[in-house]
Protein backbone atom coordinates (compact mmCIF):
# COMPACT_ATOMS: atom_id res chain seq x y z
CA UNK A 1 0.00 0.00 0.00
CA UNK A 2 1.56 3.55 -1.16
CA UNK A 3 0.30 6.95 -1.51
CA UNK A 4 0.54 8.83 -4.95
CA UNK A 5 1.94 11.79 -3.89
CA UNK A 6 1.20 14.82 -6.42
CA UNK A 7 2.67 18.33 -6.62
CA UNK A 8 0.62 21.14 -4.97
CA UNK A 9 -2.76 22.40 -6.63
CA UNK A 10 -4.90 25.42 -6.20
CA UNK A 11 -8.43 24.55 -5.17
CA UNK A 12 -11.20 26.57 -4.76
CA UNK A 13 -13.31 26.30 -1.39
CA UNK A 14 -17.21 26.30 -3.17
CA UNK A 15 -18.65 25.57 0.24
CA UNK A 16 -18.68 26.37 4.18
CA UNK A 17 -20.59 24.95 6.78
CA UNK A 18 -20.60 25.13 10.38
CA UNK A 19 -20.81 21.80 11.97
CA UNK A 20 -20.11 22.83 15.70
CA UNK A 21 -19.33 25.41 17.63
CA UNK A 22 -15.28 25.13 16.36
CA UNK A 23 -15.49 23.30 13.66
CA UNK A 24 -16.17 24.21 9.72
CA UNK A 25 -16.26 21.83 6.97
CA UNK A 26 -14.63 23.34 3.67
CA UNK A 27 -16.13 21.58 0.61
CA UNK A 28 -12.84 22.21 -2.06
CA UNK A 29 -12.94 21.46 -5.95
CA UNK A 30 -10.11 19.73 -7.08
CA UNK A 31 -8.51 21.66 -9.89
CA UNK A 32 -6.64 18.10 -10.28
CA UNK A 33 -8.80 15.43 -9.08
CA UNK A 34 -7.05 12.43 -7.28
CA UNK A 35 -8.25 9.40 -6.21
CA UNK A 36 -8.27 8.57 -2.15
CA UNK A 37 -8.33 6.12 0.31
CA UNK A 38 -11.10 6.75 2.93
CA UNK A 39 -8.52 7.68 6.29
CA UNK A 40 -5.64 9.92 4.01
CA UNK A 41 -5.06 13.51 4.20
CA UNK A 42 -4.37 16.57 2.87
CA UNK A 43 -1.20 19.07 3.34
CA UNK A 44 -2.37 22.55 2.72
CA UNK A 45 -0.16 25.21 2.56
CA UNK A 46 -1.24 29.34 2.79
CA UNK A 47 1.62 31.76 1.70
CA UNK A 48 1.81 35.45 2.89
CA UNK A 49 2.57 38.31 1.15
CA UNK A 50 6.34 38.14 2.11
CA UNK A 51 6.61 34.55 0.84
CA UNK A 52 6.46 32.80 4.27
CA UNK A 53 4.12 30.09 4.41
CA UNK A 54 2.26 27.94 6.79
CA UNK A 55 1.31 23.68 5.84
CA UNK A 56 -0.86 21.70 7.97
CA UNK A 57 -1.87 18.53 7.51
CA UNK A 58 -5.78 18.13 7.49
CA UNK A 59 -7.89 14.36 7.50
CA UNK A 60 -10.36 14.57 4.55
CA UNK A 61 -13.81 13.85 5.67
CA UNK A 62 -15.69 13.31 2.38
CA UNK A 63 -15.72 9.07 1.18
CA UNK A 64 -13.97 8.33 -1.77
CA UNK A 65 -16.66 9.25 -4.77
CA UNK A 66 -15.52 10.23 -8.34
CA UNK A 67 -15.60 13.70 -7.48
CA UNK A 68 -13.60 16.57 -7.76
CA UNK A 69 -15.21 18.11 -4.15
CA UNK A 70 -13.34 16.94 -1.04
CA UNK A 71 -14.86 18.08 2.79
CA UNK A 72 -12.37 19.10 5.33
CA UNK A 73 -13.44 19.71 8.13
CA UNK A 74 -11.32 22.24 10.44
CA UNK A 75 -11.29 22.45 14.39
CA UNK A 76 -10.35 26.50 15.28
CA UNK A 77 -7.35 26.10 17.55
CA UNK A 78 -7.50 29.53 19.41
CA UNK A 79 -3.43 29.46 19.37
CA UNK A 80 -3.49 27.99 16.07
CA UNK A 81 -1.48 29.67 12.79
CA UNK A 82 -3.42 27.87 10.10
CA UNK A 83 -7.51 27.00 11.80
CA UNK A 84 -7.93 30.93 12.58
CA UNK A 85 -7.81 31.44 8.55
CA UNK A 86 -10.03 29.45 8.03
CA UNK A 87 -12.55 30.08 10.70
CA UNK A 88 -12.20 33.91 10.43
CA UNK A 89 -10.86 34.88 6.75
CA UNK A 90 -11.42 32.45 4.75
CA UNK A 91 -14.32 32.51 2.24
CA UNK A 92 -16.52 30.95 -0.60
CA UNK A 93 -14.19 31.55 -4.00
CA UNK A 94 -11.17 32.18 -1.90
CA UNK A 95 -8.00 29.14 -3.51
CA UNK A 96 -6.38 27.37 -1.25
CA UNK A 97 -2.87 25.37 -2.17
CA UNK A 98 -2.77 21.96 -0.97
CA UNK A 99 -1.62 18.22 -2.32
CA UNK A 100 -2.65 14.78 -1.57
CA UNK A 101 -4.06 12.38 -0.83
CA UNK A 102 -0.84 11.33 1.64
CA UNK A 103 -0.89 8.75 4.32
CA UNK A 104 -0.64 4.71 3.51
CA UNK A 105 -1.30 3.57 6.84
CA UNK A 106 -4.60 5.05 8.62
CA UNK A 107 -6.76 3.85 6.08
CA UNK A 108 -10.15 2.03 6.10
CA UNK A 109 -9.37 -2.05 5.94
CA UNK A 110 -11.59 -2.99 3.38
CA UNK A 111 -12.25 -6.12 1.26
CA UNK A 112 -12.89 -7.60 4.30
CA UNK A 113 -15.89 -8.61 5.94
CA UNK A 114 -14.27 -8.84 9.16
CA UNK A 115 -15.71 -6.23 12.13
CA UNK A 116 -13.93 -2.63 12.14
CA UNK A 117 -14.00 -0.57 15.53
CA UNK A 118 -13.74 3.17 15.08
CA UNK A 119 -12.85 5.43 18.43
CA UNK A 120 -12.37 9.01 17.91
CA UNK A 121 -12.40 11.76 20.30
CA UNK A 122 -13.54 15.30 18.63
CA UNK A 123 -12.25 16.38 15.33
CA UNK A 124 -10.50 12.68 15.55
CA UNK A 125 -13.97 11.67 13.78
CA UNK A 126 -13.03 13.14 10.31
CA UNK A 127 -11.02 10.20 8.97
CA UNK A 128 -13.46 7.91 10.94
CA UNK A 129 -16.49 9.27 9.15
CA UNK A 130 -14.61 9.02 5.63
CA UNK A 131 -14.43 5.52 6.26
CA UNK A 132 -17.82 5.75 7.76
CA UNK A 133 -19.23 7.17 4.75
CA UNK A 134 -17.48 4.78 2.51
CA UNK A 135 -18.68 1.68 4.13
CA UNK A 136 -22.13 3.47 3.14
CA UNK A 137 -21.32 3.98 -0.41
CA UNK A 138 -19.64 0.75 -1.46
CA UNK A 139 -22.26 -1.38 0.59
CA UNK A 140 -19.24 -3.58 2.01
CA UNK A 141 -20.89 -5.90 4.58
CA UNK A 142 -18.37 -5.14 7.16
CA UNK A 143 -19.81 -4.79 10.35
CA UNK A 144 -18.61 -0.88 11.96
CA UNK A 145 -18.85 0.31 15.26
CA UNK A 146 -17.98 3.84 16.35
CA UNK A 147 -17.61 4.84 19.40
CA UNK A 148 -16.85 8.89 19.27
CA UNK A 149 -15.86 11.04 22.19
CA UNK A 150 -17.35 14.65 22.96
CA UNK A 151 -17.97 17.51 25.12
CA UNK A 152 -21.40 18.20 24.86
CA UNK A 153 -24.03 16.68 22.41
CA UNK A 154 -23.41 20.42 20.50
CA UNK A 155 -19.50 18.94 19.86
CA UNK A 156 -20.21 15.68 18.25
CA UNK A 157 -19.33 16.33 14.71
CA UNK A 158 -21.90 15.09 12.14
CA UNK A 159 -24.01 14.63 14.62
CA UNK A 160 -27.12 14.49 12.67
CA UNK A 161 -25.38 12.31 9.75
CA UNK A 162 -24.06 9.98 12.52
CA UNK A 163 -27.87 9.22 13.72
CA UNK A 164 -29.52 9.43 10.18
CA UNK A 165 -27.03 6.33 9.61
CA UNK A 166 -27.20 4.10 12.73
CA UNK A 167 -31.13 3.79 11.93
CA UNK A 168 -30.13 3.23 7.90
CA UNK A 169 -27.50 1.60 7.88
CA UNK A 170 -27.98 -2.13 9.50
CA UNK A 171 -24.16 -3.09 10.25
CA UNK A 172 -23.32 0.09 12.36
CA UNK A 173 -23.25 1.00 15.67
CA UNK A 174 -22.83 4.48 17.05
CA UNK A 175 -21.81 5.30 20.64
CA UNK A 176 -21.58 8.74 21.95
CA UNK A 177 -19.11 9.68 25.47
CA UNK A 178 -20.26 12.79 26.61
CA UNK A 179 -17.37 14.09 28.69
CA UNK A 180 -19.70 17.14 29.87
CA UNK A 181 -23.40 16.68 29.90
CA UNK A 182 -25.44 13.73 30.56
CA UNK A 183 -26.17 11.80 27.52
CA UNK A 184 -29.62 11.21 26.59
CA UNK A 185 -29.66 8.10 24.74
CA UNK A 186 -29.50 4.51 26.69
CA UNK A 187 -26.79 3.79 23.96
CA UNK A 188 -24.48 6.30 25.10
CA UNK A 189 -22.62 7.19 27.81
CA UNK A 190 -21.82 10.57 30.18
CA UNK A 191 -17.81 9.97 30.69
CA UNK A 192 -14.37 9.88 29.53
CA UNK A 193 -12.99 6.56 28.01
CA UNK A 194 -12.29 3.63 29.55
CA UNK A 195 -11.98 0.15 29.10
CA UNK A 196 -15.93 -1.31 30.19
CA UNK A 197 -17.35 0.96 27.61
CA UNK A 198 -15.00 -0.17 24.84
CA UNK A 199 -15.90 -3.49 25.70
CA UNK A 200 -19.53 -2.46 25.71
CA UNK A 201 -19.41 -1.18 22.38
CA UNK A 202 -16.92 -3.56 21.16
CA UNK A 203 -19.65 -6.09 22.08
CA UNK A 204 -22.14 -4.76 19.63
CA UNK A 205 -20.33 -6.15 16.84
CA UNK A 206 -21.48 -9.78 15.59
CA UNK A 207 -17.33 -10.70 16.67
CA UNK A 208 -14.64 -9.50 17.70
CA UNK A 209 -13.02 -7.03 15.76
CA UNK A 210 -9.97 -7.35 13.55
CA UNK A 211 -9.33 -4.30 12.89
CA UNK A 212 -9.24 -0.69 15.20
CA UNK A 213 -8.74 2.32 14.20
CA UNK A 214 -8.29 5.30 17.11
CA UNK A 215 -8.03 8.78 16.24
CA UNK A 216 -7.73 11.97 18.65
CA UNK A 217 -5.26 13.57 21.30
CA UNK A 218 -2.51 11.51 22.41
CA UNK A 219 -3.70 10.89 26.15
CA UNK A 220 -7.17 9.88 24.57
CA UNK A 221 -5.74 7.49 22.28
CA UNK A 222 -2.87 5.59 25.11
CA UNK A 223 -6.42 5.12 27.01
CA UNK A 224 -8.36 3.98 23.87
CA UNK A 225 -5.39 1.71 22.81
CA UNK A 226 -4.85 0.04 25.95
CA UNK A 227 -8.46 -0.76 26.49
CA UNK A 228 -9.03 -2.33 22.75
CA UNK A 229 -5.34 -4.57 23.43
CA UNK A 230 -7.02 -5.34 26.52
CA UNK A 231 -9.86 -6.69 25.16
CA UNK A 232 -7.42 -9.31 22.58
CA UNK A 233 -6.79 -7.41 20.07
CA UNK A 234 -3.46 -7.65 18.18
CA UNK A 235 -1.37 -4.68 18.41
CA UNK A 236 -0.52 -4.96 14.67
CA UNK A 237 -4.22 -4.81 14.43
CA UNK A 238 -4.52 -1.16 15.93
CA UNK A 239 -3.83 1.58 14.26
CA UNK A 240 -3.98 4.94 15.52
CA UNK A 241 -3.58 9.12 14.18
CA UNK A 242 -2.57 11.58 17.20
CA UNK A 243 -3.47 15.33 16.73
CA UNK A 244 0.47 15.59 18.52
CA UNK A 245 -0.91 16.79 21.54
CA UNK B 1 0.92 31.73 -4.53
CA UNK B 2 -0.50 34.29 -1.90
CA UNK B 3 -3.16 33.17 -0.08
CA UNK B 4 -5.93 36.04 0.33
CA UNK B 5 -5.91 37.77 4.08
CA UNK B 6 -3.20 35.11 4.88
CA UNK B 7 0.16 37.15 6.78
CA UNK B 8 0.87 34.45 9.16
CA UNK B 9 2.48 34.05 12.76
CA UNK B 10 5.08 36.57 13.14
CA UNK B 11 8.23 34.91 14.29
CA UNK B 12 11.77 35.76 15.59
CA UNK B 13 14.45 36.73 13.39
CA UNK B 14 17.11 35.23 14.92
CA UNK B 15 15.02 31.94 15.26
CA UNK B 16 13.63 31.92 12.11
CA UNK B 17 17.01 30.70 10.41
CA UNK B 18 16.89 27.87 12.58
CA UNK B 19 13.44 26.62 11.60
CA UNK B 20 13.08 24.69 7.91
CA UNK B 21 11.03 26.13 4.91
CA UNK B 22 7.02 24.87 5.69
CA UNK B 23 7.93 24.51 9.85
CA UNK B 24 6.60 26.06 12.87
CA UNK B 25 7.67 26.46 16.46
CA UNK B 26 6.37 24.15 19.49
CA UNK B 27 6.99 24.87 22.79
CA UNK B 28 5.44 21.35 23.86
CA UNK B 29 6.62 17.45 22.60
CA UNK B 30 3.76 15.99 20.75
CA UNK B 31 3.39 12.26 20.15
CA UNK B 32 3.09 10.93 17.22
CA UNK B 33 2.78 6.86 16.62
CA UNK B 34 1.40 4.84 13.94
CA UNK B 35 -0.24 2.59 16.31
CA UNK B 36 -0.65 1.54 20.21
CA UNK B 37 2.50 2.37 22.52
CA UNK B 38 4.82 -0.71 23.40
CA UNK B 39 5.40 -1.50 26.81
CA UNK B 40 8.91 -2.75 26.97
CA UNK B 41 11.15 -3.28 30.36
CA UNK B 42 14.31 -2.64 30.82
CA UNK B 43 14.78 -6.02 32.02
CA UNK B 44 13.32 -7.25 28.45
CA UNK B 45 15.00 -4.64 26.74
CA UNK B 46 17.62 -6.02 24.18
CA UNK B 47 19.79 -4.40 21.06
CA UNK B 48 20.61 -6.68 18.20
CA UNK B 49 23.56 -5.65 15.90
CA UNK B 50 22.96 -7.18 12.52
CA UNK B 51 24.66 -7.54 9.18
CA UNK B 52 22.31 -8.34 6.69
CA UNK B 53 20.31 -11.20 8.38
CA UNK B 54 23.16 -11.90 10.37
CA UNK B 55 23.29 -10.97 14.43
CA UNK B 56 26.66 -9.90 15.07
CA UNK B 57 26.34 -9.02 18.71
CA UNK B 58 23.33 -8.50 20.88
CA UNK B 59 23.51 -6.24 24.41
CA UNK B 60 21.10 -6.74 27.29
CA UNK B 61 20.17 -3.35 29.03
CA UNK B 62 22.84 -3.12 31.84
CA UNK B 63 25.48 -4.00 28.93
CA UNK B 64 24.34 -1.50 26.77
CA UNK B 65 24.06 1.23 29.47
CA UNK B 66 27.47 0.35 30.05
CA UNK B 67 28.93 1.80 26.91
CA UNK B 68 30.21 5.78 26.87
CA UNK B 69 27.42 7.93 26.92
CA UNK B 70 27.36 10.97 24.59
CA UNK B 71 25.12 14.56 25.04
CA UNK B 72 23.76 16.40 22.13
CA UNK B 73 21.16 19.32 22.04
CA UNK B 74 19.63 19.31 18.70
CA UNK B 75 16.88 20.98 17.06
CA UNK B 76 14.56 18.27 15.88
CA UNK B 77 12.17 18.83 12.85
CA UNK B 78 8.73 16.50 12.60
CA UNK B 79 7.05 16.18 8.58
CA UNK B 80 3.69 17.03 10.34
CA UNK B 81 5.52 20.74 10.18
CA UNK B 82 6.47 21.18 14.03
CA UNK B 83 9.64 21.65 14.99
CA UNK B 84 11.38 21.75 18.16
CA UNK B 85 14.78 24.03 19.72
CA UNK B 86 17.24 22.68 21.70
CA UNK B 87 16.12 19.16 22.75
CA UNK B 88 18.32 17.68 25.24
CA UNK B 89 19.70 13.80 24.69
CA UNK B 90 22.31 11.92 26.36
CA UNK B 91 22.74 8.12 24.77
CA UNK B 92 25.17 5.60 23.04
CA UNK B 93 26.43 6.72 19.58
CA UNK B 94 26.37 4.49 16.24
CA UNK B 95 30.38 5.17 16.54
CA UNK B 96 30.66 3.99 19.96
CA UNK B 97 28.29 1.03 19.44
CA UNK B 98 30.12 0.13 16.29
CA UNK B 99 33.34 0.28 18.32
CA UNK B 100 32.26 -2.12 20.97
CA UNK B 101 31.27 -4.62 18.38
CA UNK B 102 34.85 -4.25 17.19
CA UNK B 103 33.70 -3.68 13.34
CA UNK B 104 34.12 -0.52 11.21
CA UNK B 105 30.47 -0.50 9.15
CA UNK B 106 30.12 -3.41 6.69
CA UNK B 107 27.83 -1.55 4.17
CA UNK B 108 26.97 1.99 3.28
CA UNK B 109 23.14 1.75 4.47
CA UNK B 110 21.22 0.84 7.65
CA UNK B 111 17.94 -0.32 8.72
CA UNK B 112 16.72 0.51 12.50
CA UNK B 113 14.11 -1.85 14.09
CA UNK B 114 11.56 -1.68 16.43
CA UNK B 115 9.70 -3.18 19.03
CA UNK B 116 6.30 -2.22 17.11
CA UNK B 117 7.18 -3.83 14.32
CA UNK B 118 8.42 0.01 13.17
CA UNK B 119 11.66 0.19 10.59
CA UNK B 120 13.22 3.31 9.06
CA UNK B 121 16.39 3.42 6.71
CA UNK B 122 19.45 5.83 7.58
CA UNK B 123 22.47 5.45 5.20
CA UNK B 124 25.90 5.14 7.30
CA UNK B 125 26.89 8.53 6.59
CA UNK B 126 23.96 10.12 9.07
CA UNK B 127 24.41 7.81 11.77
CA UNK B 128 28.26 7.87 12.30
CA UNK B 129 30.90 10.54 12.66
CA UNK B 130 28.82 11.70 15.84
CA UNK B 131 26.02 12.93 14.16
CA UNK B 132 23.31 10.10 15.38
CA UNK B 133 22.97 7.64 18.67
CA UNK B 134 20.75 5.31 20.57
CA UNK B 135 19.15 7.73 23.07
CA UNK B 136 18.52 6.24 26.60
CA UNK B 137 17.49 10.24 28.58
CA UNK B 138 15.66 13.23 27.33
CA UNK B 139 16.37 16.40 29.26
CA UNK B 140 17.93 14.55 31.95
CA UNK B 141 15.61 11.85 32.72
CA UNK B 142 14.85 8.41 31.81
CA UNK B 143 13.74 8.85 28.11
CA UNK B 144 9.53 8.37 28.45
CA UNK B 145 7.44 5.85 27.46
CA UNK B 146 5.37 7.81 24.44
CA UNK B 147 8.51 9.14 23.31
CA UNK B 148 9.91 5.68 22.48
CA UNK B 149 11.72 4.81 25.88
CA UNK B 150 13.30 2.66 27.19
CA UNK B 151 15.42 3.59 23.92
CA UNK B 152 15.03 5.60 20.48
CA UNK B 153 16.87 6.22 17.63
CA UNK B 154 18.26 10.21 17.42
CA UNK B 155 19.11 11.26 13.79
CA UNK B 156 18.22 15.12 14.81
CA UNK B 157 19.50 16.54 11.41
CA UNK B 158 16.45 14.22 9.03
CA UNK B 159 12.78 14.54 9.89
CA UNK B 160 11.93 13.25 13.02
CA UNK B 161 10.08 9.72 11.74
CA UNK B 162 13.74 8.42 11.36
CA UNK B 163 14.35 8.90 15.17
CA UNK B 164 12.70 5.37 15.32
CA UNK B 165 11.23 4.83 18.85
CA UNK B 166 11.49 1.50 20.96
CA UNK B 167 14.83 0.87 18.75
CA UNK B 168 15.79 -2.76 19.12
CA UNK B 169 18.14 -2.88 16.41
CA UNK B 170 20.16 -1.72 14.00
CA UNK B 171 20.55 -3.77 10.46
CA UNK B 172 23.36 -2.67 7.66
CA UNK B 173 21.83 -3.56 4.47
CA UNK B 174 23.47 -3.86 0.80
CA UNK B 175 21.07 -1.35 -0.88
CA UNK B 176 19.12 1.39 0.98
CA UNK B 177 15.98 -0.39 1.86
CA UNK B 178 12.75 1.44 2.62
CA UNK B 179 11.30 1.39 6.23
CA UNK B 180 7.83 1.63 7.24
CA UNK B 181 6.96 4.99 6.49
CA UNK B 182 8.99 5.10 3.38
CA UNK B 183 7.11 2.18 1.95
CA UNK B 184 3.89 4.45 2.48
CA UNK B 185 4.75 7.37 0.70
CA UNK B 186 7.19 9.48 2.59
CA UNK B 187 10.74 10.75 1.29
CA UNK B 188 13.05 7.55 1.06
CA UNK B 189 15.82 9.95 3.33
CA UNK B 190 13.64 13.04 4.43
CA UNK B 191 15.97 16.24 5.10
CA UNK B 192 13.76 19.18 7.14
CA UNK B 193 16.03 21.78 4.98
CA UNK B 194 15.27 20.54 0.85
CA UNK B 195 11.67 19.95 2.58
CA UNK B 196 11.64 16.20 1.53
CA UNK B 197 8.88 15.02 2.88
CA UNK B 198 7.04 12.65 0.58
CA UNK B 199 8.15 9.95 -2.25
CA UNK B 200 9.02 12.88 -5.02
CA UNK B 201 9.94 15.52 -3.23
Amino acid sequence: MSATTSGWQSCAIVEIASRTPAIKSFFLRLTEPFDYKAGQHVDVRLTGPDGYTATRSYSIASAPSGSDLIELAIERLADGEVSPFFHDVAQVGDMIELRGPLGGHFLWPGRTENPVLLIGAGSGVVPLMAMIRYRQASAEPVPVALLLSSRTSFDVLFRDELLELERSLPDFALALALTREPATRRTDFSRRIDPPMVADVAARLPAAPRSVLVCGSNPFVEAATDAALALGVEAGAIKTERYGI
Amino acid sequence: MVTRGFTGRPSGSELSERIPPGQHLVENFPVLTAGPTPRIEPADWTFTLKVGPRPVKIWNWSEFNALPRTRMTRDIHCVTSWSKLNTAWEGVTIDDILADAGMSAPTPFALAHCYDGYSTNVPLADLAAGKAMVALNYEGQPLPRDHGGPARLLVPHLYFWKSAKWVNGLQFTERDEAGFWELRGYHIYGDPWREQRYRND
